[in-house]
């Protein structure tokens, strides 16, 4: 376990070490080596006052704000998503009447409705979550449509026989049989997030990780540039593992804890 | 005794692709309190159907059920069903105590019914594991935990559809013996609906056989075996052997040797003329019980 845990990434570490040799060898500024990049993003995040854990203005200005809007957006879609989708998912006429517009909804590519929100909202944060919810709604939405339907027919005939109150079959049945597949809505989701929270601030924002990217790129500032998708790769993991760390121990009572990360594809 | 249940001229048609299929043809008959009574019938006769009705599963098209001397409407307020599917009837995100305490939440407060369910899983010899969660459990475990929620619930009538079909035969044993202790103990009141001969006159304090699809009661025999069981010396015994006898013989189309007459002559020949149809497909049923036995 543990040292396949080392070795995992200690492979990391290779790819790293030979990405800096070859950027070091071709010294081209569009390819900063990583450790100019780690040098950069330590002066940007990590510069600050200690009383401040040494976290930088900017950490304020721009990661907070994204990392903030992220979260709000994706908890948002994530409540609507689970109460609408377990509300289909036990209706069949919901689920005969609403089924080809919720297919419809989720073929629609997420950042294609951004221009709709920016006439709506204009720039700022109202679009950016209107953009990461709408846009993140529909994995969960259907995933816990599917878990909540898919909860077997000798257990509704027990809770039926034992006559087992609304709520407590809402909260004691239906939700925890949903779980493992609503679980796997929020994972698709949140990858989601985190695109459409750099999309939306690509296009409509004054502040912000994705806003600072397209700083950098007209500033020709390249390890600022590389430095900021580097962030968006340790956010997304972390998030990730946070996810994951939730989503374990609340399935803990399934039986195999086989917990790959495997992007289950809404609806399936 | 009182009578607990009284089923009169219960009838059930599911609506089919081509009319209706009339499963159930009009059944009759009481079960006493603190009886055990078994249902057997040929495959697909509707046994199922019947002991979902008086759950109130399903609406019978027509007929009526008494509980207890009231009419029964909808789901009955203390009924409890095991099913044959033990582990998708039990709640794999519970353990097994809080599966035995779940449909208690609803009457009980915390401590009672974590009593009563710790005093449920006592009665089937399961008050270590409380704390596992059912896939942990072996088959046969598992559908004691169903039938301990089942006790812990206090019903006035315990109903079981097929409960010991989908374990092995020893741990049948086991479970049937389980059964007759547990209710015994507790003058329960339990309708068995099973496939097995042996086992419906193992159990049994009557034996109900159903005749095919409509089906209708085709004898109600009275079980003349001791209450006390034996798994060995029971199943020797000649009052056995003859019971099983004369089961199997009315399932396949026979006409009762009425000590205890059917309820009416048109029945009996009813039942003939579809048992009749159903013979064969019984034989072969029951040829392969009798290799997993
Ligand atoms: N939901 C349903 N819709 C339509 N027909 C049904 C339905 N359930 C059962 N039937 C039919 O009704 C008849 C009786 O079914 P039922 O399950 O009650 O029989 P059973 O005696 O329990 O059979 P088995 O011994 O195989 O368990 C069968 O012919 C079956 O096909
Ligand atoms: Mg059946």
């Amino acid at each position: 376990m543990r040292n396949l845990f080392l070795r995992r990434w200690a492979l990391f570490a290779a790819l790293v070490a030979a990405w800096e040799v070859a950027a070091r060898l071709a010294d081209n500024p569009f390819f900063p080596p990583p450790s100019e990049i780690a040098g950069t993003a330590s002066g940007l995040w990590l510069s600050g006052p200690v009383d401040r854990l040494f976290l930088s203005d900017a950490v304020f200005s721009d990661v907070l704000p994204s990392v903030g809007r992220l979260l709000l957006g994706w908890g948002l879609a994530a409540v609507l998503g689970v109460a609408l989708g377990v509300a289909i998912g036990r209706s069949p006429v919901a689920r005969h009447y609403l089924g080809p517009l919720l297919t419809f909804a989720r073929a629609v590519p997420p950042p294609a409705l951004v221009p709709v929100f920016l006439v709506l909202f204009r720039v700022g944060t109202p679009m950016q979550l209107a953009t990461i919810t709408l846009g993140v709604l529909w994995p969960i939405l259907l995933n816990s449509a599917d878990g909540a339907r898919s909860i077997d027919a000798t257990k509704t005939d027990t809770a039926v026989v034992f006559r087992i109150p609304r709520a407590q079959w809402i909260l004691g049945v239906v939700l925890p049989g949903a779980l493992p597949k609503i679980f796997a809505g929020l994972r698709v989701s949140l990858s989601l997030s985190l695109v459409l929270m750099v999309v939306s601030e690509l296009v409509g924002s004054t502040n912000g990780i994705g806003f600072k990217l397209l700083v950098a790129q007209r500033e020709f500032d390249f390890p600022q540039l590389w430095a900021g998708i580097a962030l968006l790769g340790v956010l997304g993991y972390l998030l990730n593992t946070a996810l994951l760390t939730v989503e374990r121990r609340m399935l803990a009572w399934q039986p195999r804890q086989e917990f790959v990360v495997k992007p289950t594809t809404a609806g399936d | 005794m009182p009578t607990m249940l009284e089923v009169t001229d219960l009838g059930h048609s599911y609506r089919a692709k081509d009319g209706v299929h009339e499963a159930i043809g009009g059944v009759s008959f009481t079960v006493d309190a603190g009886e055990l009574v078994c249902v057997v019938g040929p495959s697909g006769c509707g046994k199922s159907t019947l002991l979902r009705s008086i759950a109130g599963l399903i609406s019978p098209t027509r007929g009526s059920t008494t509980l207890h001397g009231s009419p029964v409407q909808g789901v009955p307020d203390d009924l409890a069903v095991v099913f044959q599917d033990y582990s998708r009837s039990l709640f794999p995100w519970l353990t097994v105590q809080r599966n035995v305490e779940f449909p208690l939440r609803r009457s009980l407060g915390r401590a009672e019914r974590q009593a009563r369910a710790a005093e449920a899983l006592d009665w089937v010899g399961l008050s270590g594991v409380g704390g596992k969660y059912t896939w942990q459990l072996s088959g046969g475990m598992q559908q004691r935990v169903a039938i301990a929620r089942a006790l812990a619930y206090r019903p006035a009538l315990l109903l079981m559809d097929e409960p010991f079909a989908s374990v092995d035969a020893q741990t049948r044993f086991e479970l049937e013996d389980l059964l007759l202790r547990v209710t015994r103990e507790h003058a329960s009141t339990v309708l068995v609906v099973t496939h097995d001969i042996d086992e419906s006159v193992y159990l049994g304090d009557r034996i109900l056989v159903l005749s095919g699809a409509p089906s209708k009661v085709v004898a109600d025999l009275t079980v003349d075996l001791p209450r006390e069981r034996d798994q060995i010396t029971t199943r020797e015994s000649e009052a056995f052997v003859t019971l099983r006898s004369e089961t199997a013989r009315l399932l396949h189309g026979g006409r009762p040797r009425s000590t205890k007459p059917v309820t009416s002559a048109n029945q009996a020949e009813d039942g003939q003329t579809v048992a009749s149809r159903w013979a064969d497909a019984e034989r072969a049923e029951t040829g392969r019980r009798a290799t997993t036995t």
